[in-house]
């Protein structure tokens, strides 16, 4: 088996506060962590090639730093790992990205599985995966709880809104997974100093991975962002006081009112 | 001089505060309250490799500097106090005088297993009779043909019901007093060897304290750990390395009282105000944030010099000495800012007070730290 896991660095929303003058995110002082769903991605990788063999390469694009993020997933047991990184890929929207990331997966060669966090808790599009199995002509089978691999297909079991889907698709194919799907592992001892002691981010500009110069980073970007903004606060639920009786009877009341009941 | 920590070091603070965080401090109150041994936690902290952090990888350890080590007991004692002594005792004062002092076969023999995980490790230096003065065993040792026979009593072994393996020390010359003490490495499933009472105690109740009964104990010659009469010399070499875990440990009590103390100041309104507003508490807040800093140099810098291979007695123990009583101090205040609340077992800061506690006592009491501290300077000052 052959795991390709494209992930993203994300500002960790935990921390983040927003400027309550200009509504936009405060990003400074915030650390940077890997997009959570995205370490679920490896995590299903990792187990997949415990099991089958093979090997799990992590793939990112992003600013130099990014680097941090590929090295903590090869600390917790990826192969290798490739950042692009590049002026010229600055700026980039979904489209973009997902076309630079399919781009470099071709360059590495043939592959079995592309796994994905189902989407980055910065942008919340859920776009990426799909898009590169657009751009890759493979199958792909989003929001994953549940994946494994049966001879020449992967098995997905699929979270939908109202119930379970369980879709076997041909390999190569791209996988996005949820939170759902595992508890990612820690990086171990052994991780961390190869991850930092030998040279395992594989640093790729654009002209590495034969990016076709109008397609990529901002010029390459279709989307426009018209506004970014905070929604206002919903407006309070209604309270109800009173004896447990009282609630009960006006509980009560405002669903038969509303047809609720 | 730089403050800085390196990316390998910032990686493992991160791996083991994430870990403590997550899969510890959730079950810390508990394991306290009824006074059971984290065996679970120990299992997964070996696999991650925690458990022996700087033994070299040829021999299944970590290959991680002091420091690092350091850095991972003060996040798991932020969590958890008894699971952090457990994980100091099989870092220090057994993987490391294996790795320090044993054979290559010793070292092949136990280290993998050790410093994994998979096997737990224990020291067992104390008897009742031997505690600050802890050169004068009384359990024998006598070589019979290939094997020395030990008979005696040991206390106070933490993990010593748990543990698979005990580094112990045993008199095999009383004659010869301190000089007269052997290391051996015990198998515990071995004839001879039998768990007595546990103790019942004031903090780190989790990891269990017990006494050890050795009738006619056989062990073999080649698990003599160092050489015959080498083992005090052994133990105390231990202790110094031991002595920066406990000193980590107790500045991750400390730490984790602080954090939770001013949260609560800025929460708890009297007089109409947060007490946070209140100078007296912030003077506390101060006094407290000060002295963590203060005590996280020493034990840092007492890292940092073992790890230059010089001879770090005093470092070590000035570290535990100070954080020590920095950690009784500091888990104190905490509880004066919680009030009434902070007495109870509804806040984590009760258990950091009684935890703290121990890290004053064992390892060498702050007394005995004194003394090597003193021993040192008045050395440094002969002509
Ligand atoms: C929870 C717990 C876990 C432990 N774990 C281990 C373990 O894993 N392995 C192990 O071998 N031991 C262990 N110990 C033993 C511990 O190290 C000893 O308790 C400690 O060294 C003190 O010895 P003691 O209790 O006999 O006190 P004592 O030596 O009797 O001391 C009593 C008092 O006298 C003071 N004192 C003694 N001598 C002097 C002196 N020369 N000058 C000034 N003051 C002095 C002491 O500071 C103390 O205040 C543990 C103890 C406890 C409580």
């Amino acid at each position: 088996m052959r795991i390709i896991v494209p992930i993203k660095q994300v500002p960790n929303t935990n921390d983040v506060k927003i400027d309550p003058k200009t509504g936009t995110l405060i990003r400074e002082g915030v650390d940077s962590i890997v997009n959570p769903e995205d370490l679920n991605a490896i995590e299903a990788a990792l187990e997949l090639r415990e099991r089958l063999g093979g090997e799990v390469i992590a793939l990112s694009m992003g600013p130099p730093q990014a680097a941090d993020a590929l090295k903590e997933v090869v600390a917790m047991g990826a192969d290798e790992a490739y950042l692009l990184t590049d002026r010229a890929l600055a700026g980039a929207d979904t489209l973009a990205t997902a076309y630079c990331l399919s781009r470099a997966i071709t360059k590495l060669g043939d592959f079995d599985l592309i796994v994905c966090g189902r989407q980055a808790i910065d942008g919340d599009t859920a776009q990426v995966g799909p898009q590169m199995a657009e751009f890759l002509k493979v199958p792909q089978v989003t929001y994953a709880c549940k994946l494994d691999v049966v001879e020449d297909s992967v098995v997905v079991e699929r979270h939908l809104e109202d119930g379970f889907e369980t879709v076997k698709a041909r390999m190569p194919a791209l996988v996005t997974v949820m939170r759902e799907a595992n508890r990612p592992r820690y990086p171990s001892m052994a991780g961390i100093r190869r991850a930092c002691t030998e040279d395992v981010v594989h640093r790729w500009v654009a002209t590495d991975f034969d990016a076709e110069p109008w397609r990529i980073g901002f010029d390459g970007s279709p989307t426009w962002v018209k506004r970014t903004f905070t929604p206002p606060p919903k407006a309070p639920g209604k309270r109800l006081e009173g004896t447990p009786r009282d609630v009960a009877k006006d509980l009560l009341k405002t669903f038969t009112e509303k047809n609720l009941l | 001089m730089q403050f800085e920590l390196t990316n390998e070091q910032k990686m493992i603070q991160e791996a083991a505060r994430d870990f403590a965080q997550k899969e510890i401090a959730p079950v810390a109150a508990e394991l306290d309250r009824e006074e059971k041994f984290p065996a679970e936690i120990v299992k997964k902290l070996g696999e991650l490799g925690f458990m022996g952090m700087t033994i070299p990888t040829e021999y299944g350890g970590g290959g991680m500097d002091t420091l690092s080590y350091v850095l991972a007991v003060e996040q798991v004692a932020k969590a958890c106090a008894s699971t952090a002594i457990i994980m100091s005792v099989n870092n220090s004062l057994v993987c490391y005088p294996l790795y320090e002092f044993g054979t290559e076969e010793q070292k092949k023999k136990y280290l993998p297993q050790l410093a994994s995980g998979q096997k737990l490790g224990a020291f067992s230096l104390t008897e009742p009779n031997a505690g600050s003065d802890a050169g004068n065993q009384q359990t024998t040792a006598v070589l019979q043909g290939d094997n020395y026979v030990i008979n005696g009593t040991k206390i106070f072994v933490t993990g010593g019901n748990m543990a698979d393996y005990i580094i112990m020390t045993a008199s095999t010359d009383k004659s010869k007093g301190s000089r007269g003490v052997t290391a051996f490495i015990v198998d515990t499933k071995w004839p001879g060897f039998k768990v007595g009472s546990l103790e019942h105690k004031l903090g780190i109740r989790a990891a269990s304290t017990a006494e050890l009964v050795l009738t006619d104990m056989k062990v073999p010659k080649e698990n003599v750990l160092g050489t015959p009469g080498e083992g005090y010399k052994i133990a105390l070499r231990a202790l110094d390395g031991a002595r920066v875990g406990v000193s980590a440990q107790a500045l991750g009590i400390a730490q984790a009282a602080f954090e939770v103390a001013v949260r609560y100041s800025k929460q708890r309104q009297q007089f109409g105000k947060f007490i946070s507003e209140f100078q007296a508490i912030q003077w506390m807040i101060a006094d407290m944030a000060v002295s963590i800093e203060a005590a996280r140099l020493l034990v840092y810098k007492s890292a940092f010099v073992k790890d230059t291979k010089k001879y770090f007695s005093k470092e070590a123990a000035m570290a535990k000495l100070f954080a020590s009583e920095m950690a009784s101090d500091v888990t104190s205040k905490a509880i004066q800012i919680h009030g009434g609340y902070g007495y109870t077992r509804d806040y984590p800061v009760e258990r950091n007070y009684r935890d703290a506690r121990i890290t004053q006592i064992y390892e060498g009491t702050s007394e005995v730290q004194k003394l090597v501290i003193a021993a040192t300077v008045l050395k440094e000052f002969a002509q």
